[in-house]
């Protein structure tokens, strides 16, 4: 099946199309289409596959002085809120977090269960466990139940014997080493933040300034994401919650409202 | 060739709603009666709350089979507990495990939704929340099941407590005292009686404190 473009073509071709080179670019534009007889159920199920990321905000990034995690709290099921106050920041161990985005119940359940693994691992090797090693065995496990539908994108962050540790694992199997990511529908815009404003040579202040203004801006714009923006940082000596803020009032913290003159005017004129 | 959709699910959906309310001394628990199937009603005299220890109420609505299932699960894995421990579990314990037996069912879920309500080991008030497949979280107050789109918009007016993700922590519990509590209750169930046509028939409310365990019925409106 092959849809008639000529009536996208602007002009016609005058040059003959002898060479192989350009021959592609200058061919009449086209529509690829897939050999299917039910194009219009073909496309459901197309678009079922780049399903938009889950409601949600997760950042976390490396700075000098050690990793900074963040998240907002809001949790959604198609266009209804479910809660406003879900922990997407999960403490695994004192000295590692993890964060949630996708299945809640999948991101609960599983970070538990990484949780009693590097327990164990620590009762069998009398050491803590790495937090590649860590990364390593929830990525193996989501890679043995790929295809069965879990959905999740986490980061596990933590501080080892080799210092900050960074990883992102999700439910297709990946993972991947870094030093900035952010997951989730609102991931976009707190990219645009964090990456404008990140410096490696932060103080603990300035990054979680940054992490809170990241999570924010998404909050801000991504209808999926709201609720409280929590900050946590991990050092040397395992994890710390900076602060816990409702969005809506870091609105008003960032943008404080000044009454205009004409209504100061108005409100005098309307006075007993 | 285009993809077979089963002619028969497994599911089905009872209706109703519930709703359970934190106290600083007393959690409050209640759940319409009345079990529906499409358009009909089954019965207007079915509780869909079950107590799962002393200090701890479960009420749950969607698919009652799998609920009436889970409830069963729980408890038998309740009396292992108190054998091997010696002791009932305390209601947080009890969020854990409704948690996991749930999750354990992540391929075939149980299609309830549920709410636990109990007195923590210091004596507050305590309500858990869950989906389908096992995520629950602590918190002040909830609803669940096909009226929960209508109690919970009031709910969040009347007792909007702080989140307890803030930092410094605010407490999650309400400030309303227990008669206002379960009035709030009945006041809730009457209104999304009025708007959703599974919910109605009759109302039971279980109040638990540092007293015991106390029910009381209410009637709502049968049509």
């Amino acid at each position: 099946m092959k849809l008639d473009t000529s009536g996208l073509e602007s002009f016609p071709s005058l040059i003959s199309h002898g060479n192989d080179v350009v021959g592609e670019f200058e061919a009449p534009p086209s529509f690829e289409l897939p050999n299917s007889n039910d194009f219009d159920g073909f496309l459901k199920e197309a678009i079922q596959m780049v399903k938009p990321a889950k409601g949600t905000t997760t950042l976390a990034f490396i700075f000098k002085e050690g990793v900074m995690v963040a998240a907002d709290s809001r949790a959604s099921m198609g266009g209804y809120i479910s809660s406003q106050s879900v922990k997407k920041i999960i403490e695994i161990n004192p000295y590692m977090l993890g964060t949630m985005a996708g299945g809640a119940a999948d991101c609960q359940f599983w970070h538990r269960n990484l949780g009693i693994k590097c327990r164990l691992h620590e009762l069998a090797n009398k050491r803590r466990i790495s937090v590649t090693g860590a990364s390593k065995l929830l990525a193996n496990i989501l890679y043995s139940y790929r295809g069965m539908g879990l959905s999740v994108g986490t980061m596990i962050a933590g501080w080892d014997e080799t210092g900050p540790g960074l990883y992102y694992v999700d439910s297709e199997g990946g993972r991947l080493k870094g030093t900035r990511f952010s997951v989730g529908s609102g991931s976009p815009y707190a990219y645009g933040v964090l990456d404008s404003g990140y410096k490696y040579d932060m103080s603990i202040e300035e990054a979680s300034e940054l992490a809170r203004r990241a999570i924010y801006h998404a909050t801000f714009r991504d209808g999926a994401s709201g609720g409280v923006a929590s900050v946590y940082y991990v050092g040397p000596t395992g994890w710390k919650k900076l602060s816990g803020d409702d969005v809506g009032e870091l609105h008003y913290h960032y943008n404080p409202v000044t009454p205009s003159t004409v209504e100061q005017e108005m409100v005098e004129a309307t006075g007993p | 060739m285009t993809k077979q959709h089963a002619n028969w699910s497994p599911y089905d959906n009872n209706g109703g709603s519930c709703v359970a309310i934190a106290g600083a001394d007393y959690c409050v628990i209640a759940a319409d009666t009345r079990m529906s199937t499409g358009y009909n009603i089954l019965t207007r005299d079915y509780s869909k709350i079950s107590q799962l220890a002393e200090k701890c109420v479960m009420a749950s609505s969607g698919f009652q089979a799998d609920v009436k299932a889970l409830q069963k699960v729980l408890s038998a894995k309740h009396l292992t507990y108190q054998h091997q421990h010696n002791k009932e579990m305390s209601c947080p314990a009890m969020a854990q495990l409704l948690s996991n037996t749930l999750y354990y069912k992540r391929f075939f879920p149980y299609y309830a939704f549920n709410v636990l309500g109990g007195l923590d080991s210091e004596g507050k008030g305590c309500v858990f929340t869950y989906d389908a497949v096992g995520s629950y979280e602590r918190v002040g107050y909830s609803s669940q099941g096909s009226g929960s789109t209508l109690i919970m918009p009031f709910l969040d007016n009347q007792l909007k407590s702080p989140s307890p993700l803030l930092l410094p922590a605010k407490d999650a519990v309400t400030p309303l005292s227990e008669t206002e509590a379960v009035d709030l209750v009945k006041t809730v169930f009457a209104s999304a009686t009025e708007r959703d046509i599974y919910t109605g028939d009759n109302l039971e409310i279980v109040i638990l404190n540092a007293s015991g365990i106390r029910r009381e019925y209410m009637d709502l409106r049968k049509d």
